[in-house]
């Protein structure tokens, strides 16, 4: 037990004291004992930095469940490092900003830190385990805390519509992944991270490969909102806005990227993983920088912006990973390394800029109470310093200097202009199609971020339509935008700190064998004839052509609604529950007829198949001498359950179920069994009874059943037929295969054993007397039984 | 509403203590030759049927004041007892044993703790039968 293992837990303990904490203080609010949690845990593990960006890491191991060698081990390197203080960073920020955001007098506050600290807490988890086993179980508590937290407001309806949107689609995706942990486990024989990377290529080797990957794949493109799974992301919008600015941007929907990231050194380098995880990461990137464009909610905007994002980011993984494929000391590795050195580099800024950007749209909204972009406008003298920082957010989101998004915006399209002239994987020809898909969507990208200030800031001040008057937020609400905003300029004036001490590291994790030998300088400035440059400058210009004519091309936007992805999912969710109840309509009838026919028909099909596949029917031995009295008997066995079947009158029927009793009494005879025979008359003239006084007692309504008849259903009838001759050619067979010799000559010393000399009670009384003493009990509770249905019913 | 059942009633004054007498001699004859507790205990319940069917519930439940729902109780505790008794006795659970015994006007007796078992059986059974028999019949 490390002091790692402690800071990791921190969060889910201090969740059980919370709300004692709301309860004791009712006048402080509780934000700001929850405060302390986060700023602790990143002050404790910024002093980890100098030693990750030496390029050492850490293994602290906690036996847990050793048996099944499931460890709560923690392994502290560049990637895990860096996302644990992006979560406790901002996850102190989004504190603060909560504090002021959250009304005191009237939010439920323990439930909401409550949420808050459990995810902190699982998402700590998710990025310091080296376990798998303890991984998933981090990455399922963030799918929950999530859907908690989604549903803060859970009166409203739409909120537990995304709630439940999120949780279906992330759950899948976490059983998909827990899937492919396990067949890692089978292939390497360890849950332990570091453990599979070191044996990469017995990995690589095996036949699970592929369908651990993709199945690994699909929990992190569904956790991470990539095309097609990102339909939960917009409708997580209605959480409170620190959380979106929280999960749904800074952290949470980076764990399908971590995941990436962690598992490149096992599976990058192949083709699959390459084109899989660029393709669908740039299909992402364009879909939702398309999609933001028309959006008219700011929050939605922002969702499908940061889909986008983390398509961008998901894709240089992709063409990054290209990197392992030529190993170390190659010179191509250290070209394609960029891409994943962009990705990391991305990754921080869109931290940085998304979560700012959350934030003032929080703040946009909870002073002027609407994010309707139609509705607002002509904030900026009122909200100066909202719209200073949604103008630095913005900017840098579009990737212009001097903000932090132009570096990484521009190492990406070096790392798109790399991957199209690869001459591994197929890429070809095709490669041209990254850059330019690359290209498009940053265009698209950069005409969102205009619109996002412009809509809101300038033009028209509405007041009329406003729910609120519209003033500059408190300072409280104001200092973590800010915070995060100096860092969107910091970055970009010092890259090359932020790379010795938190990229580099983390190029390190993610490309291990290679990643050490990386030796590159971010420069803001390429030189006039870098392509890069003109491709941003093309973006700026075709950018405000497109903002300045958005009336006239929006139309293009407008999908019809039958293609949209959310109608296919709750069209589906629909299907689904309706094909079910169709299912259980078709076959749950009521009747029990209908269940002892499917009853029949399974025996019939297990019983009678595998008689029949194993060719078991024999009828070789000799099965005795038959007399005159039991061809008698027989036949008028069989005359007697005949006339069961076609009588039309209830009382024959019972008449010749006695019949067939007393037959069967008088075969106990012939057959020498005379305890069972008194047995059998005696209680075939008992139940006789009964049931005479049963169809007696019957009413008025089924007797004119009785005149008619039963209807004859060919289909019973030949399920009634298939049913007795299998049952007869299994009696007949079973003769035939004896395993082993009768025990019963051990009874026959019974006079000696138990001192009776009739046998049958020897073994009844006696040798297995345990039956009797049971059957007893059998008769007594019907006895019980019939009493107490009998009294109840006349009450 | 009811005729005159003069000769049932008689005959069933008579016939009932034979099927009785009968009743015992299939319990007792039972270690031996064909019988047992539960046909001996069928024969009984059967010869208190033919008394509830010749006069009327009230008439035998008057005449026989047995709780048969109690009946069945005692004759699951006797089965318990004999069965829980070798235990207390150190052998495993319904172990019987059987002795000869000499008695002086009687001669040599074979005596079994099978036979309490079937004690047991037999009240069970008695108990059981009419309790079935006469909830149906008070419903009806």
């Amino acid at each position: 037990m490390s002091w790692v293992h402690v800071m990791i837990v921190l969060p889910l303990l201090f969740a059980v004291f919370i709300p004692f904490l709301y309860k004791a203080f009712p006048k402080i609010h509780t934000g700001w004992f929850v405060l302390a949690v986060p700023v602790a845990i990143f002050g404790y593990l910024a002093s980890f930095l100098p030693m990750v960006a030496s390029g050492q890491t850490a293994m602290l191991e906690v036996p847990w469940i050793p048996y099944f060698d499931i460890n709560f081990d923690v392994y502290v390197d560049g990637l895990g490092l860096i996302f644990a203080l992006i979560i406790s960073g901002i996850g102190a920020l989004v504190v603060v900003y909560s504090i002021f955001y959250l009304s005191k007098a009237r939010e439920a506050l323990h439930n909401f830190y409550v949420y808050l600290m459990m995810f902190m807490g699982a998402m700590l988890g998710v990025v310091l385990s080296d376990n798998m086993i303890v991984l998933y179980l981090f990455w399922e508590l963030t799918s929950v805390s999530s859907f908690l937290l989604i549903a803060y407001w859970y009166q409203r309806k739409q909120s537990r519509f995304g709630a439940q949107k999120a949780m279906l689609i992330t759950v899948f995706g976490g059983f998909s992944m827990l899937a492919a942990i396990l067949m890692l486990h089978n292939i390497g024989g360890t849950f332990s991270i570091q453990e599979l990377i070191a044996q990469g290529d017995v990995v690589m080797q095996h036949e699970l490969f592929l369908p651990a990957m993709l199945l690994l794949l699909l929990g992190a493109f569904t956790k991470s909102a990539q095309f097609p799974f990102h339909i939960w992301l917009p409708d997580a919008m209605e959480a409170p806005t620190p959380i979106s600015a929280y999960l749904h941007s800074a952290t949470m929907v980076k764990a399908g990227i971590y995941l990436v990231a962690r598992y490149t050194p096992i599976f990058g380098g192949t083709p699959e993983w390459f084109w899989i995880v660029t393709g669908v990461g740039l299909f992402t990137l364009f879909w939702g920088s398309i999609n933001a464009v028309k959006q008219r909610d700011l929050k939605a905007l922002l969702a499908f912006s940061t889909i986008s994002q983390l398509g961008l980011i998901m894709s240089l993984l992709g063409m990054g990973s290209a990197a392992l494929y030529f190993g170390s000391g190659d010179d191509a590795a250290q070209i394609h390394l960029i891409a994943i050195l962009a990705a990391v580099f991305h990754l921080i800024n869109h931290s940085t800029f998304k979560g700012s950007l959350f934030m003032v749209v929080g703040i946009v909204d909870h002073e002027t109470g609407t994010r309707d972009m139609r509705k607002l406008g002509g904030l900026m003298s009122i909200m100066p310093v909202s719209f200073t920082l949604a103008l630095i957010g913005s900017l840098a989101m579009a990737g212009l200097p001097p903000f932090n998004g132009f570096l990484s915006k521009e190492m990406f399209f070096t790392g798109t202009l790399n991957a199209a002239q690869l001459d591994i994987f197929n890429v070809g020809t095709y490669g041209v199609m990254i850059p330019i898909v690359a290209w498009i969507a940053s265009i698209f990208t950069f005409v969102y971020s205009i619109v996002l200030v412009a809509k809101t800031f300038f033009g028209k001040y509405q007041p009329e339509r406003l729910e609120k008057e519209a003033h500059e937020a408190p300072l409280g609400m104001l200092i973590p935008p800010s915070i995060l905003g100096f860092f969107v300029i910091a970055i970009f004036f010092f890259p090359n700190v932020l790379y010795e001490y938190v990229l580099h590291p983390m190029v390190n994790s993610i490309a291990p064998s290679i990643g050490p030998s990386l030796d590159y300088t971010i420069e803001a400035w390429h030189g006039w004839d870098a392509i890069e440059l003109w491709m941003t400058v093309a973006v700026v210009a075709l950018g405000l052509i497109l903002f300045s004519t958005l009336k006239k091309w929006m139309w293009m936007n407008n999908i019809p609604q039958s293609m949209h992805l959310n109608n296919w999912f709750s069209g589906g969710i629909r299907r689904m529950e309706r094909v079910s109840h169709k299912i259980i309509d078709f076959h749950m009838t009521g009747y029990i007829r209908d269940y002892l026919v499917y009853i029949l028909i399974t025996f019939l099909i297990i019983v009678g198949g595998s008689f029949f596949l194993t060719n078991s029917f024999s009828m070789q031995s000799d099965i005795g001498e038959v007399n005159l009295f039991e061809y008698a008997l027989a036949f008028g066995l069989i005359g007697a359950a005949a006339l069961v079947v076609i009588t039309r009158s209830r009382l024959t029927a019972v008449v010749s179920v006695g019949v067939l009793g007393y037959v069967i009494a008088l075969f106990f005879i012939i057959l020498r069994a005379p305890d069972l025979a008194l047995t059998q008359l005696a209680i075939e003239t008992v139940s006789v009874a009964l049931y005479l006084l049963c169809f007696y007692h019957l009413p008025k309504l089924r007797s004119r059943e009785e005149e008619q008849g039963e209807k004859f259903q060919p289909f019973n009838f030949i399920v009634a037929l298939a049913t007795g001759t299998l049952i007869t050619l299994i009696m007949l067979s079973v003769n035939d295969h004896r395993l082993f010799e009768s025990i019963s000559w051990y009874y026959e010393d019974a006079y000696e054993l138990a001192g009776a000399a009739n046998m049958v009670n020897a073994i009844l009384a006696d040798f297995r007397a345990f039956d009797t003493y049971l059957e007893i009990f059998v008769l007594a509770i019907a006895a019980l039984w019939c009493f107490c249905a009998h009294t109840i019913t006349l009450e | 509403m009811k005729a005159n059942d003069v000769i049932l009633q008689t005959v069933t004054k008579v016939v009932s203590f034979i099927i009785l007498s009968f009743a015992a001699y299939l319990f007792f004859a039972g270690h031996h030759d064909p019988g047992g507790g539960f046909i001996g205990g069928l024969v009984t319940a059967s010869a208190l049927v033919l008394l509830f069917l010749a006069f009327d519930i009230r008439t035998i439940s008057n005449g026989i004041p047995i709780n048969y729902r109690l009946l069945v109780g005692i004759g699951l505790a006797v089965s318990t007892v004999t069965a829980v008794g070798s235990i207390v006795l150190g052998f495993p659970f319904l172990s019987h044993t059987f002795e000869y015994v000499d008695f002086p006007l009687f001669g040599e007796i074979e005596l079994a703790t099978s036979v309490l078992f079937e004690l047991g059986v037999v009240l069970t059974v008695v108990g059981g039968t009419l309790t079935i028999i006469l909830s149906i019949s008070e419903d009806v």
